[in-house]
Parts: C-alpha cells; sequence; structure tokens
C-alpha cells in the first residue's frame, strides 16, 4: 500500500492536465467533477496511507519511498522522494479532504463564471504543489511546493485579475502583492536551504535531522531558524509580512477557503514541525517564533473587531488563529500546533464557504452593515455559520476550544505573559467571530432591496458545509485532554512533547479558557443584540483607539512609505537615468563601434581579384616570414 | 607492385568507389532519358549513390583500422569526417532537386559533378600521403568551380566560378609548393613517415619552415581563413544556392580534417611554431568574419562571412594540437553542416531565383505567415550563435574547452567575446522575422526534398543539442 503513495501527486496532477486539455471539450460538471474526483481519489490513498501507517509499530512509521534522482551534480543531491510519516500523512488527510469538499462547492460557486475551466486546472495544481509541499522528503522538494503553492495562491487571488472595485484596486494587484511579500519570505527558505547544505552536505529531511544536533552549532541553528521564521511569517501571514493575506480575499471564495485559510497559510507551521529539530537547537529563534505568533493574534483579532467586510473580518480572524499556530510551535507544542491547524482548517473553512453562500445570496454583497435579519432567508447558512462560529469562539466542547486550549496551556508553561496576551486574544475572538454572527443574521434587515432578494444557496453548496460543520463540532476527539491521541500519533515525526503539565493546572485553565469563550460571546450579544448601555460605553472609552484599529495600525501605509515608494523611486532611477545612460550606453557604445569596424572591412571586400590575390600574397609573405625567421 | 597488394585493404576506399560508379551511372542514365521528366530520377540515383556511400562507410566502421595503399585510411576520424561530408552532400541534392530546373536543365553533369566533389572530399578525409591529398583537393575544387558557374546565364554566377578558380588555382599552387618544400625536407611524402623523420632529425629548415607556411596557406584559402578568404562571399553568393550549401560544410569538413591530419600526424614536433600562426591566424579569422558580416544585408554574403567566422571557431581547436581538439573539431563541423545547409534551406525558400539571393528584408514578417519555416531559421540562428541547448552551443563549448585545457585560455576568451558579436547578425534575422511587417508578401517556394531537408537539419540541430553525448562518444569512441 505504501508504494502507492506517489498516487497522491499523480491524482491532482492527472486532473490539472486532463481538464488543460481536454477540459473545453467537457461539460461544466465533467470538468468539476473530474478535479474533485481527483483530490478525492488523492484523500481515499491519504487513508490508505494512514491505515498502513497504523499497521506499523510507532517506531516504524517513519517511511522514505525514493521516486527518482532528480538533480545530481557532483556531490549535490536532491533525490524526488516522499516521506510517509504520521506528519506528512496528516497533513495530506487535511489537504485532500478538505481540499476535495471544497472543491465540489467550487462546482456550484463557480458554475456561472466563464473560466470555469481554468478554475479548477489552478485548484488541482494548487493540491498537487501542496502535496508536493508536505510530502517531500527533502528541503528542495519541500521549496519547490512551497514555491508551487505560491504561484497557485497568485493566480487564483488574482483570478478576476480584470474586476477592479474600491476595497482591492484592481484584483489583479492583490495577486502582485501576495506573490512579492511572499518572495521575501522564500528568500529566507532558500538562503536556510544554501547555508544547510554548505554546513551539512545533504538537504534530505532525515539526514538533516540526524546530523544536526552533532555537527551544528547554536549560532547556525538559529540562523537556519530565523530564515525558516522570515519564510513562515511570508505563507502563514505573520508579523511583518502578514498583509498580503487580507488582499487576497480579491480571489473567489473557495479559494479563500482552501487556500488562504484551511491549507497553504498553514505550511509555516507544518514546516516549523517538520524541522522541530533545528528549532529545539535554536531555542532563542524559537522564542521570537512564539512571540511573533502570539502578538499577531492579538493585532489581527483586533483589527477582525472592526472590519465590516464579512471575508476581511475572516481573513484577520485566519491571521489572528495562525498566530495561534505559529505560538504553539513556537513554545514546541508541535502536536498541538498541529491539532489547531486541523480543526482551524474544519471550522475557517466552514466559515469561509459560508459567507460564500451569503456573498451567493447577496449578489456578491459582503459589508455587514448592509445586511441584517439573514437567518430567516439563509437558515442552513446560518446554522453553518453558527456552527464555525461557535468553534472559532472556542465554546466549550467544540474543536476550536480543545486545540487552542491546547496551545494556551502549553504557552502558560513557556512564559505567562504570553499566555494573558493569548488569553486577552481569546476573548476578542470570541466577540468579533460573534458580532459576525449578530450583525448579519440577526435584528432587522438594513436594506430592504438586498435582503428582498436574498436566497439560499443550492444543495452543492451546503451539503459539502455539513460535513465541515460536523467534523468542526467533533474535531476535538482527535486530541482530547488526557487522551492525546493526536499527539502520541505525531510523535515519531515531532518527538515527544517536553512540557507536562500538572493536572489541577490542566483542568483549571480548561475552566478559563470556556469561561473566556463564553464571556466573548456575551459582549458580543450584550453589544449587538441587546445594544446594553454598558457594552456601548466600553466601546466609547475604547473610541479613541477605533480609528487606529481601523486603519490597521497604518502597517500598509507604513510599508507604502518605507518600502514600497523607495524602492520604486530607486527602480525608476535604475529605469530612467542608470540603464538608458550606463548600461545601454555602453553597450551602445561598443555596438557602434563594431558596426563601424565591420563597415571598413566590407569595404575592403571589393570584389576585385587582385585585391584578393594580393591579400592571400601578403598572408603567404607574413606566414614565411614569420616560420622561417620567427 | 602485384594484383595483391592493390586488392589488400581495398575496402577502405570502398565509399569513395561507391561515389565514382554511381557518378558514372548518373552520366549514363542521363545521356540514356528519352525525355525531361525522365531526369527526375536523377537526383534519386545521386542520392542512392549517397546513401549507398554512408552503408559503406558504415561497414568499415566495424573493422579494424586499415590503410590502403599507405595512401588511405579508415580509422575514426576519417570516417567521421566522412560521414559529415556524406550527409551534407545528401541535404545539397535533396535541395537541388526543385532548385536546378529553373537555373540551368544539364542535370546529369551536376549531380555526377556533386558525386564526383563528394568523392574528392571523403578521400581528402582520409589522404594520408601527400600527394593523395592533392588529388582529393582538386578533385573536388575542380569539381566546384564548375557547379559554382552553373547557373550559367546569370553573370553573378560566372563571376563566382572564375573567381574561385583563378583564386583556387593560385591557392593550390603554394599548396603543391609547400607539399614539394616539405617532400625535400622529409625525403617522403607519406604523412607518418614525415613525423617520424621530423621529430628525430628535425629536416632542413630552409626547406621545412616555408614548406609548412605555405601548406598552412593552401589549407587556409580552402577553410576560408583570414587573409586568404576573400573570394568566399563572392563566391558563397553568386554560386546556386544549394551549392553553397554544400560547399560551405563539404569543403570545410574535407578541409579541415586533412589539415588536423597533416599537423598531428606529420608536424606535431612544431606544434610551438605553427601553434602560435594558428592562434594569430584564428583570431583575425573570427574577428574580420564576424565584424563584417555585421553589416551585411544579403542573408547568403552574411552566412558567407559567418562561415569564415566559423572557421576561427574549429581553428581554435586545432591550435593546441591535442586529440581532444582534434575530436572538437570534427564534432564542431558535424553541428555546422547541419544548421549552416538549413540556414541555406531556409534562404533557399525565400530566394527570388533570377538574383540567386535573399535579402534580409525578404525575412521580414515571415513568422506571422509561415510561423514553421520561421522557427526553423530561429533554430539555425541560435545554434549558430551558440544559445543553448543547441547544436552549435556544444559544437563551441567542446572547442573552447579543448582550447583552455591545452593551455590556450585567451583564445578561448577571444573566441567567446566573439560569439558575442556574431549574436548580434543572428538575431538581428530573428528580429526581422517576428518584429517586422513584410514589406511584401513572400510566397516561399517548396518542394519535398527542401521540406524534408529543412525538417532533418533542424531535428538534427536539436537533437544534438539535447543528446551532445550521444555524438561525442560516437565520436570519441572511434579512435580518431
Amino acid at each position: 500500500m505504501l508504494q502507492l503513495a506517489w498516487l497522491l501527486l499523480a491524482f491532482p496532477a492527472a486532473g490539472a492536465l486532463i481538464n488543460t486539455f481536454l477540459g473545453s471539450r467537457f461539460s461544466k460538471p465533467t470538468i468539476g467533477w473530474i478535479a474533485s474526483g481527483t483530490v478525492a481519489a488523492s484523500f481515499v490513498v491519504s487513508l490508505g496511507l494512514l491505515l498502513g501507517l497504523l499497521g506499523l509499530p510507532g517506531e516504524e512509521r517513519v517511511i522514505t519511498l525514493p521516486l527518482w534522482d532528480w538533480i545530481t551534480i557532483g556531490d549535490f543531491r536532491a533525490p524526488t522522494a516522499l516521506l510517509i510519516d504520521p506528519l506528512s500523512v496528516t497533513m495530506a488527510l487535511v489537504v485532500t479532504g478538505v481540499g476535495a469538499l471544497i472543491h465540489v462547492y467550487a462546482i456550484g460557486y463557480m458554475f456561472d463564471d466563464e473560466r470555469f475551466q481554468r478554475f479548477f486546472v489552478y485548484l488541482n495544481f494548487f493540491v498537487f504543489a501542496m502535496l508536493i509541499l508536505v510530502m517531500s522528503d527533502n528541503f528542495l522538494g519541500m521549496y519547490v511546493g512551497w514555491e508551487g503553492v505560491g504561484l497557485a495562491s497568485y493566480l487564483l487571488i488574482g483570478f478576476w485579475f480584470d474586476k477592479r472595485d474600491d476595497t482591492y484596486g484592481y484584483y489583479a494587484d492583490a495577486g502582485k502583492k501576495a506573490f512579492l511579500v511572499n518572495r521575501v519570505g522564500d528568500f529566507g527558505m532558500a538562503l536556510a536551504i544554501m547555508i544547510l547544505w554548505t554546513s551539512l552536505g545533504s538537504v534530505t529531511f532525515l539526514d538533516v535531522f540526524q546530523a544536526a544536533p552533532a555537527s551544528l552549532s547554536s549560532g547556525v541553528a538559529t540562523a537556519i531558524a530565523l530564515l525558516l521564521l522570515l519564510a513562515a511569517t511570508g505563507k502563514s501571514a505573520q508579523i511583518p509580512l502578514y498583509v498580503w493575506l487580507p488582499d487576497a480575499m480579491a480571489g473567489p471564495t473557495p479559494v479563500s477557503a482552501l487556500i488562504h485559510a484551511a491549507t497553504m497559510v498553514t505550511a509555516g507551521i507544518y514546516m516549523i514541525a517538520r524541522t522541530h529539530v533545528l528549532w529545539e537547537l535554536g531555542p532563542s529563534a524559537a522564542n521570537l517564533a512564539a512571540w511573533i505568533g502570539g502578538l499577531t493574534a492579538l493585532m489581527a483579532a483586533s483589527i477582525a473587531l472592526v472590519q465590516v467586510d464579512l471575508k476581511k473580518i475572516l481573513a484577520y480572524s485566519t491571521i489572528s488563529q495562525l498566530g495561534y499556530m505559529v505560538m504553539g510551535v513556537g513554545v514546541g507544542a508541535y502536536a498541538f500546533g498541529i491539532f489547531h491547524l486541523i480543526t482551524h482548517a474544519f471550522f475557517k473553512a466552514l466559515l469561509f464557504l459560508a459567507a460564500g453562500n451569503v456573498m451567493h445570496g447577496l449578489h456578491g454583497e459582503l459589508d455587514i452593515r448592509k445586511m441584517g435579519g439573514l437567518r430567516e432567508k439563509m437558515p442552513t447558512t446560518y446554522r453553518l455559520f453558527l456552527i464555525g462560529a461557535l468553534a472559532l469562539a472556542g465554546f466549550p466542547l467544540m474543536s476550536g476550544f480543545f486545540s487552542k486550549d491546547g496551545i494556551l496551556l502549553n504557552v502558560f508553561g513557556h512564559s505567562p505573559l504570553l499566555y494573558a496576551i493569548g488569553l486577552f486574544t481569546a476573548l476578542l475572538t470570541a466577540v468579533y467571530s460573534f458580532r459576525a454572527v449578530f450583525v448579519p443574521f440577526w435584528g432587522q434587515p438594513r436594506d430592504k432591496h438586498l435582503h428582498e432578494h436574498a436566497h439560499e444557496s443550492p444543495p452543492i453548496m451546503t451539503r459539502p458545509l455539513w460535513v465541515l460543520a460536523i467534523l468542526a463540532i467533533v474535531g476535538g476527539v482527535l486530541n482530547l485532554p488526557f487522551v492525546l491521541t493526536l499527539e502520541r500519533w505525531l510523535e515519531p515525526a515531532v518527538g515527544e512533547p517536553s512540557f507536562h503539565p500538572s493536572l489541577a493546572l490542566e483542568v483549571s485553565l480548561l475552566l478559563v479558557s470556556a469561561v473566556v469563550a463564553l464571556a466573548g460571546i456575551y459582549l458580543a450579544y450584550a453589544r449587538y443584540v441587546k445594544e446594553i448601555g454598558w457594552a456601548r460605553r466600553l466601546q466609547n472609552a475604547l473610541g479613541p483607539l477605533q480609528p487606529l484599529v481601523e486603519h490597521k495600525y497604518y502597517v500598509d501605509e507604513f510599508y507604502d512609505a518605507a518600502i514600497v515608494q523607495p524602492l520604486k523611486a530607486l527602480a525608476r532611477w535604475f529605469a530612467e537615468v542608470f540603464d538608458p545612460g550606463i548600461i545601454d550606453g555602453s553597450v551602445h557604445l561598443i555596438g557602434r563601434a563594431n558596426l563601424a569596424a565591420g563597415e571598413r572591412l566590407r569595404r575592403l571586400h571589393n570584389g576585385l581579384v587582385p585585391t584578393y590575390a594580393l591579400s592571400i600574397f601578403v598572408g603567404v609573405v607574413v606566414l614565411v616570414m614569420y616560420l622561417v625567421f620567427g | 607492385m602485384n594484383i595483391a597488394a592493390l586488392t589488400a585493404n581495398l575496402h577502405v576506399i570502398l565509399p569513395e568507389m561507391v561515389l565514382a560508379a554511381f557518378a558514372l551511372l548518373v552520366i549514363l542514365a542521363d545521356m540514356l532519358r528519352q525525355d525531361e521528366e525522365e531526369s527526375r530520377l536523377l537526383p534519386l540515383l545521386t542520392l542512392a549513390g549517397i546513401l549507398a556511400a554512408m552503408a559503406a562507410t558504415a561497414w568499415i566502421w566495424n573493422r579494424p583500422v586499415a590503410s590502403y595503399q599507405e595512401g588511405a585510411i579508415a580509422d575514426g576520424f576519417a570516417l567521421g569526417a566522412r560521414t559529415v561530408i556524406l550527409v551534407a552532400a545528401g541535404l545539397a541534392t535533396l535541395l537541388s532537386m526543385g532548385y536546378l530546373p529553373r537555373i540551368n536543365r544539364q542535370m546529369g553533369e551536376y549531380y555526377a559533378l556533386v558525386l564526383l566533389a563528394t568523392l574528392g572530399m571523403t578521400m581528402m578525409a582520409s589522404a594520408t600521403d601527400l600527394i593523395v591529398l592533392f588529388l582529393a583537393l582538386e578533385i573536388f575544387s575542380l569539381a566546384l568551380y564548375i557547379l559554382s558557374g552553373y547557373y550559367r546565364k546569370n553573370p553573378r554566377s560566372t563571376e563566382a566560378s572564375m573567381k574561385y578558380f583563378l583564386l583556387g588555382a593560385f591557392a593550390s599552387s603554394f599548396f603543391v609548393y609547400g607539399a614539394a618544400l616539405l617532400y625535400g625536407a622529409a625525403g617522403t611524402t607519406q604523412l607518418r613517415e614525415i613525423g617520424n623523420l621530423l621529430a628525430s632529425d628535425h629536416g632542413n629548415p630552409n626547406l621545412l619552415w616555408p614548406g609548412i607556411a605555405l601548406l598552412l596557406v593552401g589549407f587556409g584559402f580552402k577553410v576560408s581563413l583570414v587573409p586568404f578568404h576573400m573570394w568566399t562571399p563572392d563566391v558563397y553568393q553568386g554560386a546556386p544556392t544549394p551549392v553553397t550549401a554544400f560547399m560551405s560544410a563539404g569543403t570545410k569538413t574535407a578541409a579541415f580534417a586533412a589539415f588536423v591530419r597533416v599537423l598531428m600526424e606529420a608536424l606535431p614536433a612544431q606544434q610551438i611554431q605553427w601553434g602560435w600562426a594558428l592562434a594569430v591566424l584564428a583570431v583575425l579569422t573570427m574577428t574580420v568574419g564576424n565584424l563584417t558580416a555585421l553589416r551585411q544585408l544579403s542573408l547568403k554574403r552574411m552566412l558567407a562571412y559567418s562561415s569564415v567566422a566559423n572557421a576561427g571557431y574549429i581553428l581554435v581547436a586545432l591550435v593546441p594540437g591535442t586529440a581532444q581538439g582534434s575530436k572538437a573539431a570534427l564534432f564542431y563541423l558535424l553541428t555546422y553542416a547541419f544548421m549552416n545547409v538549413g540556414a541555406l534551406a531556409v534562404v533557399i525558400t525565400l530566394e527570388k531565383i533570377d538574383e540567386l539571393d535573399a535579402l534580409q528584408n525578404r525575412a521580414a514578417g515571415l513568422a506571422d505567415r509561415w510561423p514553421l519555416l520561421a522557427l526553423a531559421m530561429s533554430i539555425f540562428m541560435l545554434s549558430l550563435s551558440g544559445i543553448p541547448p543547441l547544436a552549435g552551443f556544444f559544437g563551441k563549448f567542446f572547442v573552447f574547452q579543448a582550447a583552455v585545457e591545452g593551455g590556450w585560455t585567451w583564445l578561448a576568451v577571444v573566441g567567446v567575446l566573439n560569439s558575442a558579436i556574431s549574436a548580434y547578425y543572428y538575431l538581428r534575422v530573428m528580429v526581422a522575422m517576428y518584429f517586422h511587417e513584410a514589406e511584401e508578401p513572400v510566397q516561399p517556394r517548396r518542394w519535398g526534398g527542401l521540406s524534408l531537408s529543412l525538417a532533418l537539419t533542424a531535428l538534427a540541430t536539436v537533437i544534438i543539442g539535447l543528446y551532445p553525448s550521444l555524438w561525442t562518444g560516437f565520436l570519441s569512441g572511434l579512435g580518431g
């Protein structure tokens, strides 16, 4: 069974190729079902791999499946090989499972789009690249996948590249922004791989992790980990590189759900868990990661509080939740980071797709200030969204409750201050998620016209969501406190947990988390449904902060002034002064000199035989002179 | 001399015998034919002869190295060069099929002369004796003098023929004089024995050095080294284009093969002296050839100067006097045969028949209407300018590698700089094809043989570039 693991990659690749070359002959449903079917087939393969691994004793669950030699130059060897271990199989399950559901949903969502075929080609290509990323047995292969998903993300954010509106400007620009910001992070990863190669002579995960403790000094390990952290902040949208993700919402909603919530953006968390050996050798980088995660979580949650665009609320929420995951893996709780990654994939995909239904039913409207009372018009979507919001808010016994609490518990062992930040963020999370429930779905319609035309979505756009909803509710069983199935399962890949809390601590923090989540939900209820005076006064008291938060702390403006504009000015100088003057000037000079010489030589060939004979004769004389007297 | 000695190892010259037999057959068939229609069979007969000679060459390949009468040898180098020449001859025949009926109706002589010229060239590539070498040189030179003037009604063609003949005779006299002096210095005309003698006793310097100098002049004329090259553009431009294609690849290969053999077998001890002479000639040839090509408006003239420059590159491989250099030169000739004949085949499609030439503006806008033709031309132009992964890149790569490893790094640097200059005029053709508007709609001329040769040359240029190791293995496995 494990020998067939390559099928995992082959299916979506085949789907992309078939739809590329034959898609124009197929009907839309055929295209959609081919694409969905290949991803579903990959999911079946992942299940097979899971069963295969479960059949093995724990310590044998790390298997390398070599496919072929990709690059061999001197000592440098980069094989194409798959690493089958609990971590990669878990990721493959999430990617293909959630991916397949979102593919099916997209058949309905994208049905009226003229570029339907292209959309599914890109989406299949994304799944293919993402699987390369998580299944590769070496850094180079991971890098290929890393770049591949970046490309897919770029293509899909700018999918409606010809569209333009006030939120995103040109949609193509949103894609460009994502791509360019990610390049900064990718650069970090490339450098990290180069350092690994020069210091260890290998880029294969298992070789590197085996050799690293003995041959990497902690300074080099820290440097590598810092570069990897830069890469993670790019792909997983953390401070300072998170700015692309809100703009990425320009892409179609299934893309936001699949790429920019459930899978691609979690690549940074996967990568940190995968390379945990290096982070343990450079603890200061891991500590920095934890703090970056915590601060990102807090900042993004505060921005999510004041956004009025439903998808942007979810985007900032994603950044915030990714912050939790980075914080988790930063403090060494790899299993909990991955756990939250999984539950987040369920409930955030659910929320995005439900938001997609809202958008679908309201003809593209996303401003929550124009909604209200939608629960009568879209009862199914409302229920789905509510389940997602409960899980996101960490309502007790929902999946998000257990995963978030697990991270907070481990953070508490690392630094109580960071824990306090995380806990406060959890409160904000509960408030903004229920603001997103109460404002659009409860109360009175604010825009009569919009409300009258609102309609529920077809079954193809609700049924896959029920699967996600059930998972969002019960996903917690994967890793219940004290049972810790997932943690034990991941042990061969990410090592044993370093933090062992006492029972009392664990139970009391669990209760604190539950109280905070309920308090947050009540706060939202008080402010947005009952409009109770004190809740309003609380908001007014925070009033002076509001413009700052509404402008997202002016980070985009700061980047624009500090980086984009100076770079543009430099580029302009190169384009208008340096290139035409110095570079072109010298090239033209050489060119003109050559042409002038050519012109003179051309005239020498005047077509007269005596001239030609003379030339030969001169040659004869010189050669004879040289050889006889030289 | 008895019969047994005459027939021993006769198989060494089997390809030449096949070619001679088919040349006579062609003349015979031409005399016996009853109408114009039947003359269509002549090129097919010629092709059959060339294929038979190729088969003979392939057959010899599997036999031990042997020498016929100490005058010709069948070693790997000779067989490799023979193959390249036969390929060039075959392609030229394909190109002549539709071309010839429009310029001259006497086809029997034409094809017989092509076969005889091929015979002379393959003979020259296998010759190990100065006398055989000179005879072979004259056989193909005389045939080519006539072929260049085959468009008799066109004054340019006649002019080309006349110039080629006058200057060729002039250069041949230097060659034969040099051979005589070398014989005087060594007392034998056999290359290997000359080498043995000169290694031990150095010969009479008063005869030896002028002899070497004059031999270099003779070869220099045939492969178009500066300053012996001036005939090249006029003859290439004036000759019927299939003849130009044949000459450019065939003559170069034959003359360079003999050149390599003379240097490596007869004169290895004098490498220091001739090495420097060749190095200076190589620099001059590359530079003058490339710079002059920059200013040409005619595609054929541009390719003629490009041919001069390419002779310079090949000469670079000869300078260090190493076996690696010889192989690099042969590899280059193989790639050159395909890409240059291919480029000239494109010229044929574009040319106005009475002008025997196509100006560069005829290529303007070609890509819009004839994308495949433009693609083929792009492959040839990119390959000629040495862009990987096409054949021309590896040709240049092996040549410069041989120079560097032989201790002539500066020469390789000059070569690379020259190759950069050359990109200008090669790529200009592509610019015309892809970015300029056609001034007058060109209806490319086409016939089966032309399309076939275009496809073959383009494919070979790509395949050799993708699998250079296949060919280097093929050439180096020959012991050469």
